[in-house]
Formats: C-alpha cells, structure tokens, sequence
C-alpha cells in the first residue's frame, strides 16, 4: 500500500471531516467491540490473572525465541512441512511468489493475514500474473474497493452498506448477479456463493497465523466466518505466513492466549472456529492440502529484542487498543498511514517504515492510558510512544518549531522560581487578553487550537498559585 | 550462513547472549514435556453431571441448536426430525467412520445417506465429535481418513452426533484426551477444529450475519447413554 503516514495530520484533518467515517465511527462506538468487551471480561472473573499468565508465557517464549522457533522448524519438517525463513517483506514475497509457481497456481484463496498486508503481497502477486482472492468478507469489500484495511479486526469498518452494495453491484455483474442488495444478510449471501467456486478452483491457499506451537509444529488461526479453513483444505498447496513472535511453546500455553484474543477482539468468548494446522494431508486423508509451507517473517523484529520496543512483541492482534483509542475513534484508521493502525501501530510503524516517515503517529496521543488498560498482553504502549518521540527529538526528526519550543520550555520548568513567574505573567496576560468574554479566538503559537476552537482564557492565578493557596487552607 | 541461521544469531545479539547453554535446553525440553496447564477459569471446573449443562448453554448463546438421543438406537429418528422440522432434503453427507456407520441407519429408509468428504453439492453434513468444551460451548473436530474435515465446512447445515461422556470442562482436557490416544507418538492429526456456533461475521456494519462461509446452522444430537454403538 501507498506510505501516507508522513501526511497524518492532513490525513486526520480530511478523516474528521468525512462523514461516511463519522458514521462508521459512531456505530463502532455505540454497537462496537468495546462495550462487549467490557461484558466478556465481567464474565470471567480470572482475567486479569490469565493476563498476567499469559505475559509470562509470552515473555519465556521471546527470552528464548531461538529455542522454540528451531523447535518448530523441526516438527513441521516431522510432519512433512516446510519452513521457509525470510529475513525482510521481499525476501516473503519471492518466497511466496515461487512457491505459487511450483504449485503452477493462476490464483491463490487468501485468509485474513496482517503480515500478508505488512509485505504488501497482493500487487506484488499481481504483478507477476497470479491473482489473489481475498476470502474474509471484510478483505474481500476492501480488495473490491481497492483499499487498504482500516482496521486489524474489521477491515472494511468505514465502509457502510450503502457503499458495499455499490460495489457488489459494479464488481459482481460478471457473475450474472445485476441486482442491487441492500440488507446485509443478503449482501453476505452473494458474497458466499460467489466465493465457493473460488475456493475449489485456487490451486494454492494462504492464510496467517494468530499463533504457531513449537511442540507440535502447528499453526493456529482464529476466524468467525469459516473462510480461512476452506482456503487452507481446498487448494493442493497450504501456505502459512506468519511473523517470527507468534509461536508458543505448547498446546496449554495457545489455550491460555486463546482465553484473552477474542474477549479482547470483539467480546466473544471464543472465535466460532479455531483451527489448528500440522502439516499437510496424511496418508489416507479425504481431503486437505499436498503440500503445507510456513512462510517465517522478520522483517526487523529480531532487532526489537533487548529494546524498549521488545514488549511491542507480545501483542496478539486483537485491536483492543484500536477500539478504546479516541484517537482511532476520532479519525479511524486509513489516517495513520499504514498497515496497522491505532496505538500498536504509533508503537511499531516507525521501526517497519522509518521514523521519518512515521514520526506523527506516536505523537497521536492524549496519554490517556486507555490502550495500555485494555490491552490483553500488558505492553506499555504510551512507554513506546514516549520512546519514538525522544528518539524524533534526539535524532532531530521532529520540526525545528516543536525542537525550539521544547528547548525554551525545558529551559524554564529547570527553573522553578522562574517557571513559576513567567507563568503568572502569561496567565495574567492570557486573562486580560481575553476580557470579559474569559474566551480567546487567536492564541500566538497556538493556531492549531484557535483554528477550530476558542481557548477558555485562565481565570488569573496559575495552577501552583492555586495548589498552595489550597494546601494553606487545609493547613490552617 | 542461511536465512534462518542469520535471524538466529540477530535474535541471541538482541537477547544478548550466545547459543543457549546444555543446561538451559533441557529445562526448556522439559518444560514442553510438561506441558503443564496453565491457569483454569472456576467456570470450568463444574461437577460432571452439570457439564453437559453448561456446554449447552454456551453453545446455545452463539446459535448451537439441540436434540437429544437416548442411546445411539435414536439417532436416525432425531436426525430426520431436525431435517423435517426445518425443511432439508433427506440427503446427507456424513463422515465414513466406523462408529457412525454402526448406527442403524436403516430403521429411517427416508434418509439417504452418501459417505466420504463433502462435495459442493451436499447441503447437510453428519460427523462424529471427537469431545467438547463447557467452558466456551465448543466442538473439537479432528481430521482423519474416516473424518474428512471438509465437511464441517462446506454443508449448509452441520449436524454433529456428541456422546454426552464426550463433553469436558476445558480444551486443555480435550487436548489431554488426544494425547493419550497417541501416547508418546505424534498425536495432532492434520486439522483439529474448534468449532463454537455457525458461522458468523460483523464485516458489514458490524451487523452479525450467520452462515458467512462456512454452515448456516449448527445442530448437535447428544447421546446419553454412550455405550458402544449398536
């Protein structure tokens, strides 16, 4: 997908208003995964235990990565797999790319996959003359629209029914279906029955992985819809693509994460399939795929370990965080700029695609907390975006204005005795400006405010002024 | 230095630390040879005779329909009664296994029965369970040569024949019970599914829809009296 994440305050400023996404929003926020989030936790009293478990089996597995992937590789080599290490997005592609060659594939059935996505496999199959089925309805709408996902667990979320019915109507014509439906029951009916013959006629299926077991040489997906299983049994070729953190050592530990994912997704207290996957077809199986591959991705993580980013390695892809950000809520995901959105990616986009490019993101925060209290695996996500934006001020990344400000605060507030004055004197200031009003309509320097809002002018005495006037009075 | 061997060493410079120690391996060897449970929800741990209860339960909140068998004699008559009731044809796909073919099928000459994986025709497929779970409501499926997996999948309809002594607290208990059927081997046949409900989605706003891609409905004919099929 085309890199916006540089433009994110252009891209914020058209989100907020457009008002397809306003709509889109709102629903998510009155008959969203949050609220049912908050349900499934009340109904199992164990969860803040299971999440402290499970960043513990997290935690043991990354400290020993080494260990449980070479556990992995040997066991899907055991049950007839391959494994296929790749060390950056290209290296998946070519490897994907020639795999679908070997299996002589003219199209490939895809699952839902957000590394698939972070390699930016569908052009690049496409290009090369194979073409790439979206399966997942949401994929399949936003592939229709030619968009990129805007959300990790719902990736057409901004579109509405209106818009999805237009595109079935342009895009299904070729399959004899000319009239325009409208209920979502119906349009999900289509979309079924298109995509049966797809799935027969794929000669390769590619689906991610929410988790791999080192034990087993398994690989877990957790889906609603069902399409990532018939991907995977129908054409003669399974591939796995799936990024180097996701394995876990045993079947036990995969029950213990498969507790939180989908309370933490969307409230359910389980995803209605979970599908474990060793390798491919036994002898003697009726059905299934000749050949099983796991693609094993990089693309920077190793270098995530031993840094302040490494707790960035635990998450699981729920889009908790996404849900409860009002950031996310305000300006939806497209804005960010690239593949993942929301908190977890103002936390891990700039190591894939460069601090320069995606210096905005982590500076998309109102420290509220909410992502790091909803978050299922605990990772500190305002810690790493405080982390970004040190390392945009050190490595001089952030504009020379915000640079200059900083600096001429900072030299201030190490100050005391003089903070606190040139405070008094702006806040007296900000009070006479403003007058009777107690509104100011242009603050210099604060245009970004003002633009779209009048300040409420301070009241005269500065916050330290108050808190010892207050603390005298509790004395006294 | 190959692919995997190069993410290796980046992993151990990052973890910084060289190749893990003798000692160090067999401690995580063990640790998988354990494969110890983790923590247990309360809600699991119900006396046996409410566990059947409560997996009906769950499994009823996302959709799962009921009926129950005596004994494995009454399976037919409660499989044509569910096909009647919501109008499917009397053909059906089930699985070709052994104990299902025990059944006698033949008290219920309406039914007419193909065996083997599911083909894109086949609107009602009939398979075994190998165990379920209360705690969420879920089937756990495994593939075989007698347990295509195709077609807990492809049929409109799944009907899914559980012996009552087959419903478990958790899956970790389903996950103990496939490990003693293959002890000390391999044990994870090519496809275990985890089934809780029809299929569903939420991609059109956020409004669940049943039946996306895999089985509209999802009915389950428990059998009491679990002895050995006739």
């Amino acid at each position: 997908m085309k890199i916006t994440s540089h433009a994110f305050k252009a891209n914020a400023h058209a989100a907020m208003g457009n008002r397809t996404l306003r709509g889109a929003l709102e629903r998510m926020e009155t008959g969203g995964f949050s609220a049912a989030r908050v349900a499934a936790v009340a109904r199992l009293p164990e969860f803040d235990e299971l999440r402290d478990r499970a960043v513990e089996i997290k935690n043991h597995t990354l400290a020993h990565l080494d260990f449980y992937l070479e556990r992995f590789e040997r066991e899907v080599l055991a049950q007839g797999g391959q494994v296929h290490w790749c060390a950056t997005a290209r290296e998946a592609r070519e490897t994907i790319l020639s795999l679908c060659r070997k299996a002589d594939a003219k199209t490939a059935t895809k699952g839902k996959s957000m590394v698939a996505e972070e390699i930016a496999l569908n052009p690049f199959l496409e290009q090369n003359g194979i073409a790439p089925i979206e399966t997942d309805l949401g994929e399949y709408v936003i592939q229709l629209a030619d968009q990129p996902p805007s959300h990790i667990i719902v990736p057409a979320v901004h579109l509405n029914k209106e818009q999805i019915a237009d595109l079935f109507l342009k895009h299904h014509a070729q399959y004899g279906k000319t009239e325009r439906l409208t209920e979502a029951q119906a349009l999900v009916g289509e979309a079924r029955e298109i995509m049966r013959q797809k799935y027969i006629d794929a000669d390769v299926g590619i689906t991610g992985a929410n988790f791999l077991i080192a034990e087993t040489g398994t690989t877990i997906i957790a889906t609603n819809e069902g399409n990532g299983d018939l991907t995977q049994m129908l054409p003669k070729m399974h591939i796995v693509i799936s990024s180097i953190e996701k394995v876990l050592p045993t079947l036990e530990d995969a029950c213990t994460l498969l507790r939180l994912l989908a309370r933490s997704a969307t409230g359910q207290e389980s995803t209605v399939y979970t599908t474990f996957s060793t390798g491919p077809k036994r002898p003697g199986d009726l059905d299934g795929p000749d050949e099983y591959h796991v693609v094993l991705l990089d693309n920077g993580r190793s270098g995530m370990l031993g840094t302040e980013l490494q707790d960035a390695l635990r998450c699981i892809r729920c889009g908790a965080c996404l849900n409860d950000c009002p950031v996310y809520r305000s300006v939806g995901g497209h804005a960010y700029g690239w593949v993942y959105p929301g908190p977890i990616g103002a936390a891990i986009d700039p190591l894939f695609i460069g601090l320069e490019e995606a210096a905005d993101l982590p500076g998309a925060s109102s420290f509220c907390g909410k992502c790091e209290e909803v978050c299922p695996m605990r990772i500190p996500l305002p810690n790493i975006m405080r982390y970004w934006r040190e390392q945009a001020f050190e490595r001089e990344v952030t504009p020379l204005s915000q640079r200059a400000g900083i600096t001429v605060w900072a030299w201030f507030a190490k100050r005391p005795a003089l903070y606190r004055r040139a405070a008094g004197i702006a806040v007296a200031a900000l009070a006479l400006l403003a007058g009777r009003k107690g509104r100011l309509r242009r603050v210099p320097f604060a245009e970004g405010w003002t633009a779209f809002r009048d300040l409420p002018a301070p009241e005269g005495r500065t916050f330290a002024q108050q808190w010892r006037a207050q603390a005298r009075k509790r004395a006294s | 230095m190959s692919t995997g061997e190069h993410i290796f060493a980046r992993i151990r410079a990052g973890l910084g630390r060289g190749p893990l120690s003798a000692e160090t391996v067999a401690q995580l060897e063990s640790r998988i040879a354990a494969h110890a449970p983790n923590l247990i929800p309360a809600r699991s741990r119900v006396p046996e005779a409410e566990r059947l209860a409560l997996f009906e339960q769950m499994a009823e909140e996302v959709g799962t329909t009921f009926a129950h068998a005596a004994s494995y004699a009454d399976v037919p008559a409660a499989l044509l009664a569910y096909l009647c009731e919501h109008g499917l044809p009397e053909q059906l796909r089930m699985s070709p296994d052994a104990a299902l073919g025990r059944i006698p099928w033949n008290v219920e000459p309406g039914l007419q029965i193909a065996r083997g994986r599911a083909e894109p025709a086949d609107l009602v497929g009939v398979t075994p369970c190998f165990a379920a779970v209360a705690e969420t409501g879920t089937l756990v499926l495994v593939s075989s040569g007698e347990r295509p997996a195709t077609l807990n999948f492809m049929p409109d309809t799944h009907v899914v024949i559980l012996a009552a002594s087959d419903v478990f607290g958790t899956s970790e208990d389903a996950f103990a019970k496939l490990r003693a059927a293959h002890p000390g081997g391999p044990f994870m046949p090519r496809t275990v599914n985890f089934v809780t409900g029809p299929s569903r989605t939420a991609d059109i706003e956020l409004t669940i829809v049943r039946g996306a891609h895999g089985p509209r409905r999802l009915h389950v004919i428990v059998v009491r009296d679990s002895g050995a099929p006739p």
